[in-house]
């Protein structure tokens, strides 16, 4: 049928712009593509319609904490973990410790974002395929963990919460109530997506054998992450190169099995984050448990932050992968540069490897599988 | 319809101002141009969804600007992007609207002072109805905002505007 197609058109080739208003590139993406017929055969992503001029702030800045919002601003889907990497690149470079209930706090509060931000991947991923119903069913769960961060922070969206060696303010008494009725309720809906969206019969046929990413090929991008995860690697920054308490947890890393086709599929991709969200339920559950309910946490906050002359590059996991913080400091009270490693920029440049031959239509799914988000992307 | 049932059954009449009626017809099929561009837009989709529920408000998102009626300008406006946005608005049809959602739209936000790639203000590009404050805007200010221009529309004079290009 293919060939067929291919044959008609006489290989004319036609260029077809994607983006950049286009509701289903998550954010202002431009894709040019190369079509012979209905089939894909170059992807040029344009990109740069979101810079921001986040290390233009950052050496502007007059001081390191002055960086932490602007960091919330590159993921903005995920802002709690882009504070997360950036706060323990200074208390490294710092040599700082950290208090016992700051590091529980966080671990539950980046596990809380992780499955909110999966949420909000997973719903619009559905909402491309034309799945509204799970949208609008995720999207209430979410909002429930919005209700916990906005008692706890004081916002919906972009937190600064995370303070150097500290936090910008305690939690709540009830907070450990509220996370324990979350985890206790959100278990079930987990299932229910997975019979209303993952093995739904429409869903399958639109992502798997679609956009297969093979193992070496997402080693050569140097991917991360659930799509480096959805290839069927096990690498997950907080077993392997564990930063804050994560080695106190227990937890599995879930991989890409090509259950349904081949392996590193959308739908592989997709599943990962599923059950990475139960994963992420595990922590909390664990983090909930261990939580000192003593302690000050902002005693241990500098009252000014001076690293001494030298680098330093730190990585943690973000729910799209590996998110690196690369810190030059010249001894001053501003940063001499703040570089991000963005996990979104990386999988954007596999997505001309991994869409190569598709047809037309499927470009929408494997956009959606890769989950970018574009204020990360052009920062 | 509890009060009404039953006793209006027959054909009746309704007598209104056709400017009114027009306005009536407008403010509440407000349709907005899906458009997201930044943070803001997270929020945006947050408003569509389950919770906030744009939709009883009669506001329905669109793909395509030739479809709607308002454009929601949400997040940050870089320079690559603005020419785009101004050519969106121009393929949108008569009447038009735009909102503008977040500081970064409004005046570039967290990004005035040295955002060398960011607009200060969509409003240098198209002309803006209603300004919505807030880093992001909480999905009760956007409704609000809505609001507002649908007290904006109430109050307009499409058909006596008309004479006086005249
Ligand atoms: S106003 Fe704030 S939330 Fe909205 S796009 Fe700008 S930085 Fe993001």
């Amino acid at each position: 049928m293919i060939e067929v197609i291919s044959k008609e058109t006489g290989n004319k080739e036609m260029v077809i712009n994607m983006g950049p208003q286009h509701p289903s590139t998550h954010g202002v993406l431009r894709l040019e593509l190369v079509l012979d017929g209905e089939i894909i055969t170059k992807v040029r992503p344009n990109i740069g319609y979101l810079h921001r001029c986040f290390e233009k702030y950052a050496e502007q800045m007059d001081d390191y904490a002055k960086v932490i919002p602007y960091t919330d601003r590159m993921d903005y889907v995920s802002a709690i973990n882009q504070e997360h990497g950036y706060v323990i690149a200074l208390e490294r470079m710092l040599e700082l410790e950290v208090p016992e209930r700051v590091e529980y706090i966080r671990v539950i509060m980046a596990e809380l974002q992780r499955i909110a931000s999966h949420l909000l991947g997973i719903g619009a991923f559905g909402l491309d395929l034309g799945a509204f119903s799970p949208f609008l069913y995720l999207f209430t769960e979410r909002e429930k963990i919005l209700d916990i961060f906005e008692r706890v922070t004081g916002a919906r969206l972009l937190y600064n919460y995370f303070a150097v060696a500290g936090l910008m303010r305690d939690v709540h008494p009830k907070f450990k109530a509220d996370t324990a009725e979350f985890v206790r309720t959100f278990r079930p809906k987990i299932k229910e997506l997975n019979d209303l969206l993952s093995y739904n019969k429409i869903f399958i046929q639109r992502t798997a054998n679609i956009g297969v990413l093979p193992e070496k090929v997402a080693f050569n991008y140097a991917a991360s992450g659930p799509v480096l995860r959805g290839s069927g690697v096990k690498w997950d920054l907080r077993k392997n190169d564990p930063y804050s308490i994560y080695d106190r947890f227990e937890f599995d890393i879930p991989v890409g099995t090509g259950e349904v086709g081949t392996l590193g599929d959308c739908w592989d991709r997709y599943i990962v984050r599923v059950k990475e969200m139960e994963q992420s339920l595990r922590i909390i559950e664990q983090a909930l448990d261990g939580m000192p309910d003593e302690g000050d946490v902002m005693e241990a906050i500098p009252k000014r932050i001076r690293p001494k002359e030298g680098e330093i590059y730190v990585r943690t996991e973000t729910p799209r992968g590996e998110l690196g913080y690369y810190i030059v400091s010249d001894k001053s009270a501003s940063p001499f540069r703040v570089k991000a490693r963005a996990p979104s920029f990386v999988h954007l440049s596999v997505l001309p490897a991994i869409s190569k031959g598709s047809l037309i239509a499927d470009m929408v799914a494997i956009v959606g599988s890769i989950d970018i988000v574009l204020g990360e992307v052009d920062r | 319809m509890g009060m009404l049932d039953k006793k209006y059954h027959d054909s009746n009449i309704i007598i209104v101002g056709l400017e009114s009626a027009l306005n009536w017809a407008r403010k509440n099929s407000l349709w907005y141009e899906q458009f997201g561009l930044a943070c803001c837009a997270i929020e945006m989709m947050a408003t569509a969804a389950s919770r906030y529920d744009f939709d009883r408000f009669g506001i329905i998102p669109r793909s395509s600007p030739r479809q709607a009626d308002v454009m929601i300008v949400a997040g940050t406006v870089t320079m690559k992007m603005a020419s785009r946005i101004l050519r969106l608005y121009e393929q949108m049809s008569e009447p038009r609207y735009v909102i503008s959602m977040g500081s970064c739209s409004n005046c570039g936000g967290p990004y005035w002072e040295h955002g060398y790639h960011v607009l200060k203000g969509v409003d240098k590009v198209v002309p803006v109805d209603v300004y919505v404050p807030g880093c992001p805007p909480r999905p009760e200010a956007l409704l609000e905002g809505f609001l507002k221009l649908q007290e904006k529309i109430t109050g307009e004079t499409i058909l006596q505007k008309k004479e006086s290009v005249k």
